[in-house]
């Protein structure tokens, strides 16, 4: 019998055969904290008696979630956080280096790669055919003290994508779309698997964006095959060598399998306070936003900036509206630089912010007011998540993000391409 | 044997409302404990008493990965918590810091907010005095009995490498 990506990949990291449902210990070949969730972490390393980290060189401490620190008592945790990166040997990312699951994706995780992290949106290397998962505090500092964690072997959903994207569509409408269709609850436990002849077709950038947030429906993981998309990636990225081939057994065994043709999505959006409370972008015409922010892990890559670039060029955002632009790291933003697209972004009134997690979670960088409604890119639009339980965040993709900024409006971008 | 009275939810109760990213800088349970549901339910911490019980629909602790969730409800004095359905981060959260979870369609069903309840972990056994009705949870996977006998990961862990069996 075949096996899914996930068996395959768990299979290799155990040395055993591994099928769903099975209780299995696996090798770790990537860990990773950040500056919300690593002082915890690292108080449960300290408190378990672990004393080094089983591999240095792959545990990675981030400093971007609220970053360049807003208060003293972050500015604290920053400290603490640089001490045992130098204490232990592990790889410090300073704060302008960008969001730590964009830098994941850029230069440490490999196809094939075990890969666990204190968030739960470290299911983005699921981009590349790394099995990345988000775990609590206890089980990274574990993880980071032994290089083992245990996991029970997923049930996978197949979900098959066919069809060209539409004008003004793209692979956060998928998402949203599919969240949607099957809920915030529809995959709990389980992995999701994309394959398809739209899915060989998209970018690495669609595929990140996609493994981003198969956590909100629930998801431990979300797949994709690594293929010549990702060779090329990784090659451009200046790590070829870390290019294997990896794609699920032809005979391979589903729960389920979900069919989605892109050709018939349209710009969708998720309403608060929920991920799966999604509306077309048409159905919400006349919905007033007081911000827009364009960034995060989701949507904060080059091609996010080039498409908002490209509906905001010449125009200007709404007097009643502030664009707020994260890229979601260094080389976005110098790439972005280079391609002129933040001069056309800043032109029409956007805030540049620095490479990082920049307002996504509410700690700085744009905190809503009471009742004010906020469009944004991000992945997570709860009650309170933006730091305010009196305001209202809308999920959208980036074209639908920079025809709303010019309107003032929730706007379907195919109305101004 | 745990007893206490029930706080009920309903579906999709998520991390950012159980403890909001504002305050994930505090570490002290305690203070955490402070501001526990107050994105949803301001009087919550004023009508927990110790040994109480929060009961929720589906999908309970759904979204980040944050470890402060469990812990904030921990120390707010809150027994366990029963759903018919967790978000599988927060379910490794909760064992991992010792708190108990129980899955029961059956009791989320039949029971209400403010009912009492008595909670058997070892036989999985939940009993609503109020309504003199008997349930039964489901059982924990085998593989985690061990670091839930131990109290949490934290102290398996540190079990384990005393003994050297890591």
């Amino acid at each position: 019998m075949g096996k899914t990506l996930a068996e395959k990949i768990l299979s290799a990291g155990t040395g055993n055969d591994a099928r769903a449902g099975d209780m299995v210990i696996a090798r770790v070949d990537l860990v990773f904290i950040q500056d919300t969730t690593g002082p915890l972490t690292i108080k449960q390393f300290q408190a378990s008696g672990l004393k080094r980290l089983a591999n240095p060189q792959r545990t990675v401490v981030f400093i971007d979630h609220a970053a360049p620190s807003p208060t003293s008592t972050l500015s604290n945790d920053h400290l603490f956080l640089r001490q045992f990166a130098q204490e232990t040997g592990a790889i410090l990312s300073e704060l302008g280096s960008g969001v730590c699951h964009q830098l994941v994706a850029e230069s440490l995780a490999r196809p094939g790669d075990i890969v666990v992290g204190s968030d739960s949106h470290t299911v983005t290397a699921g981009g590349l055919g790394a099995f990345a998962t988000g775990m609590g505090s206890s089980d990274v500092a574990v993880a980071m003290g032994l290089g083992k964690t245990w996991f029970r072997v997923p049930e996978s959903i197949r979900v098959v994508v066919s069809g060209d994207f539409p004008k003004g569509v793209g692979a956060k409408d998928l998402i949203l779309h599919l969240i949607g269709r099957i809920g915030v609850d529809g995959a709990t436990y389980k992995a999701l698997e994309f394959s398809g002849a739209a899915v060989a077709a998209m970018s690495m950038s669609q595929r990140f964006t996609i493994a981003n947030m198969v956590v909100e429906a629930g998801a431990k993981v979300g797949l994709f095959p690594a293929d010549e998309t990702t060779r090329k990636y990784l090659v451009a990225q200046g790590r070829g060598d870390d290019y294997e081939p990896l794609s699920p057994d032809g005979d391979a065994v589903y729960e389920q399998t979900i069919e989605i043709n892109v050709a018939e999505l349209e710009p969708t959006v998720a309403r608060p306070h929920r991920m799966d409370n999604t509306a077309l972008a048409r159905e919400l015409k006349g919905t007033k936003i007081q911000q827009v922010f364009i960034g995060t892990c989701t949507n904060g890559r080059l091609e996010d900036l080039a498409v908002a670039a490209g509906i905001l060029k010449g125009k200007k955002c709404h007097p009643a509206t502030r664009l707020i632009i994260a890229p979601a790291s260094r080389q976005v933003l110098l790439e972005a630089i280079k391609a002129g697209y933040l001069q056309t972004l800043v032109e029409a009134g956007a805030t540049i912010l620095p490479a990082g997690c920049g307002p996504c979670l509410g700690l700085h960088q744009g905190v809503l007011g009471d009742g004010e409604a906020c469009l944004s890119t991000a992945n997570r639009n709860f009650k309170g998540r933006m730091g305010n339980p009196e305001a209202f965040v809308y999920l959208a993709s980036p074209a639908t993000a920079a025809a709303t900024a010019i309107s003032g409006e929730i706007t379907d971008p195919r109305e101004v391409l | 044997m745990l007893k206490g009275k029930v706080h009920k939810y309903g579906a999709n109760v998520d991390t950012d409302v159980i403890i909001p990213a504002r305050y994930l800088n505090i570490y002290d349970p305690a203070e955490l404990a402070k501001h526990c549901m107050e994105d949803i339910d301001q009087d919550f911490l004023k009508r927990v008493e110790p040994g109480d019980i929060i009961m929720a629909t589906t999908n309970f602790g759904c979204g980040s990965s944050r470890e402060h969730a469990p812990l904030a409800i921990k120390a707010a004095g809150i027994s366990c918590v029963i759903a018919k359905s967790f978000a599988r981060i927060f379910f490794r959260n909760a064992i991992n810091i010792g708190l108990p979870l129980l899955e029961s369609e059956e009791a989320v069903d039949k029971t209400d907010s403010g009912d009492i309840l008595e909670v058997d972990l070892a036989r999985g056994q939940i009993k609503n005095l109020t309504k003199n009705l008997t349930f039964t949870a489901s059982p924990y996977p085998d593989f985690m009995t061990g670091i839930i006998s131990a109290g949490g990961l934290i102290e398996y862990t540190k079990q384990r490498l005393a003994s050297r069996r890591v």
